[in-house]
């Protein structure tokens, strides 16, 4: 099996990297900008996990370069993770244009142009998945992050759609909706440790729901009741809390 | 945040950062501000510990295995754990493995570790092929034993005072088996335990535990428990069993009966004499670690391990007078571990030497302190030193009769600026 992992510089994507290369025995393709990372990290994997990794740069808001670069795989892969993600500062995105259009382009606009890609590749051929890490803060915007729930929401919603989609080709799709993670993103942020994952906590959630066949999947199962409740929480009372 | 180290004293505020690149690590080196670095925490007591601190659990990448020599370079986040499990299956050990497996390679590199092996393979440090080390100017130089030998033998042992270690190349031991073959040797006194030491110098591991609660006839009765690579066999190893401490235990859980209670069953539970038997070799190596969290077993307050060496002619004096005030004291210490120790190498902090290193755990109390300053002088009087990777209140004075080369140390510190640069807590009270 072959795997791309776009935005393989995220935690997650990298743990659950790993997971791949030791249970599936699965070859990588690492994708992301920042080269120097990407290389030690591919040697890494290799050398733990005896697979063959590959590093290629790729940049989620070069939409231009997408075609070529997936163009350029060959083998091409069975599955695809796609892991990258921006947070951004909700503050600043409400003052400055430029970063609410960053926050978007990175999370929404970039996966729908490399994922329409994939999904044509893999429409044709009957064959592969994808594995894509939206978020909990998709599901309801809050005054603290909505730019970034925005974006997330409306990946979410054209992950279903995709879904629906490439079921008839065999292809299956699946969201992952982590709450909060302790990964270099958040290393800043003081987050309430029972609904925290680690980066393996969360990979290891991700590959036995892959296992499963699930469609949609929450890391830590307490979260899907917590959204439940703040997705249904009256407007009324919504509107007048902190969250 | 609040960190401690493993024995959960003392703690200290510290602004944490972490880097899993060189580019990251030098944007923090620039700053004005001294740190330290921080692994897996494992020391017992403040060496890792500093108002600034490092994590290096992200520089954690495996970058080459030469299969033909078996070396294995990677970066200094990477744990003892990660390369068992990746390099056993393939027929590789560690050659010196420290009573833990849950410690980066930089920081058994900075404490010079060393293992059950210790009079037959040395530290860690004899087998470190070469490191890499980054200096208070951004520099980054390659050192080795004939390399800027004075730079090495400074960083080995050095507490992480003389920069960062970066990419550590580490010689591996080849093995043909997942197995020990383990022989136990019950001992009824010290004498004994001393006695059967010295007859078993061949054997390549040997470490006895001491019950330290024994006292009179019976004092330093122990298990001495010798160990050999298994005949070729399965490299799968069998994943022990783990049970994690989930919190801080009431201090009184650990009391004078309870322990004297615990220490005879584990006495008397092996037959008089165990010949060979085949030992899973993490379980040999690792046995504590197959508790998760152990520290937690002492309490709120937390503990030390208070570890010692004295030469090998004042080692049975010395070894005696400790156990027989740790035992008056009342203070319980739960278990001792009592080895020989083979020659010591250059380097300048490394604490190994020849002769016999005991080790005892004490929970933390006020009338703990005086206790040890008592055990402090016993040791001085007899030629001996202490562990700085499990020492948290060692005076400057003391630590300079203990370590010599402490003079040499500093200075080497104050011409390459790294004074001004890496601190620990425990590097201000030692004065260096």
């Amino acid at each position: 099996m072959y795997l791309l992992v776009l935005g393989a510089n995220s935690d997650t994507a990298h743990a659950l990297a790993a997971r791949f290369a030791q249970e599936e025995r699965a070859h990588l393709y690492l994708a992301s900008r920042d080269r120097e990372l990407l290389e030690k990290r591919a040697r890494d994997l290799a050398l733990r996990h005896q697979v063959e990794v590959r590093p290629l740069v790729f940049d989620a808001t070069d939409y231009a370069s997408h075609a070529a670069f997936y163009a350029g795989l060959d083998p091409k892969p069975d599955g695809v993770a796609l892991a990258f993600g921006y947070l951004g500062d909700q503050q600043e995105a409400q003052q400055n244009f430029g970063e609410a259009k960053k926050i978007i382009d990175v999370n929404f606009t970039g996966a729908v142009s490399i994922l329409e890609i994939v999904a044509a590749d893999f429409a044709r051929r009957n064959h592969g998945f994808i594995i894509a890490l939206s978020s909990v803060a998709g599901e309801r915007g809050r005054q603290s992050n909505y730019i970034y729930g925005a974006a997330k929401g409306a990946l979410t919603t054209y992950l279903s759609g995709l879904r629906h989609r490439l079921c008839p080709h065999q292809v299956r799709v699946m969201t992952v909706l982590p709450g909060f993670m302790a990964t270099k993103m958040t290393e800043h942020l003081k987050l309430p440790g029972p609904l925290t994952a680690s980066p393996e906590e969360a990979a290891g959630h991700i590959f036995r729901a892959y296992k499963k066949g699930r469609d949609v999947v929450y890391i830590k199962p307490l979260w899907r009741w917590i959204m439940m409740l703040i997705r249904n929480l009256p407007e009324f009372v919504f509107k007048r809390t902190k969250l | 945040m609040k960190l401690t180290g493993w024995g959960r004293y003392p703690e200290v505020e510290a602004r944490t950062h972490s880097f899993e690149t060189l580019g990251q690590l030098k944007r923090l080196l620039q700053e004005p501000e001294d740190f330290i670095i921080h692994g897996m925490g494992r020391s017992y007591g403040d060496s890792a510990l500093a108002e600034r601190v490092l994590f290096s659990r992200r520089f954690n990448k495996i970058l080459d295995f030469d299969e033909a020599v078996g070396v294995v370079t990677c970066e200094s986040g990477v744990t003892l754990e990660e390369l068992i499990q990746v390099f056993l299956p393939r027929g590789w050990f560690l050659g010196v493995a420290p009573g833990t497996k849950q410690v980066t390679v930089g920081g058994a590199v900075a404490a010079d570790v060393h293992g059950k092996n210790h009079h037959c393979h040395g530290c860690i440090s004899e087998w470190v092929v070469s490191l890499d080390l980054l200096l208070p100017d951004g520099r980054v130089v390659r050192t080795d034993a004939t390399e800027e030998p004075e730079l090495f033998r400074a960083t080995c042992g050095g507490m992480g005072l003389t920069g960062v270690i970066l990419n550590v190349a580490l010689r591996l031991a080849p093995i043909h088996s997942a197995s020990m073959r383990e022989t136990v040797i019950r001992c009824p006194n010290l004498e004994e335990a001393f006695r059967e030491s010295e007859a078993h110098r061949e054997a390549t591991y040997s470490v006895a535990w001491i019950d330290c609660l024994a006292r009179g006839e019976e004092l330093g009765r122990s298990l001495l428990m010798l160990g050999e690579h298994a005949e070729p066999g399965p490299l799968t190893p069998t994943p022990p069993r783990t049970l994690t401490i989930p919190f801080n235990l009431p201090a009184f859980t650990l009391n004078r009966a309870s322990i004297s209670l615990f220490n005879a069953l584990y006495y008397r539970r092996p037959p008089d004499r165990v010949e060979g038997r085949l030992t899973p070799l993490e379980e040999f190596f690792f046995p504590l670690d197959r508790i998760r969290q152990w520290n937690r077993l002492y309490g709120r307050r937390g503990f030390t391990q208070y570890q010692f060496v004295l030469p090998r002619e004042s080692s049975f004096a010395g070894v005696r007078a400790v156990l027989t005030r740790a035992a008056d004291s009342g203070l319980g210490s739960f278990l001792g571990v009592l080895k020989l120790m083979g020659p010591a190498n250059a380097n300048l902090l490394s604490f190994p030497r020849e002769g016999y290193t005991l080790a005892l755990d004490f929970k933390i109390t006020d009338r703990l302190f005086p206790l040890l300053d008592e055990l402090d002088r016993i040791v001085l009087d007899h030629g001996g030193r202490l562990y700085l990777a499990k020492d948290m209140r060692l005076t400057a004075e003391v630590f300079r009769r203990m370590y010599p080369a402490w003079e040499e140390f500093m200075q080497l510190r104050e011409r390459y600026g790294m004074a001004a640069k890496f601190n620990s807590r425990q590097s201000r009270r030692l004065g260096v």
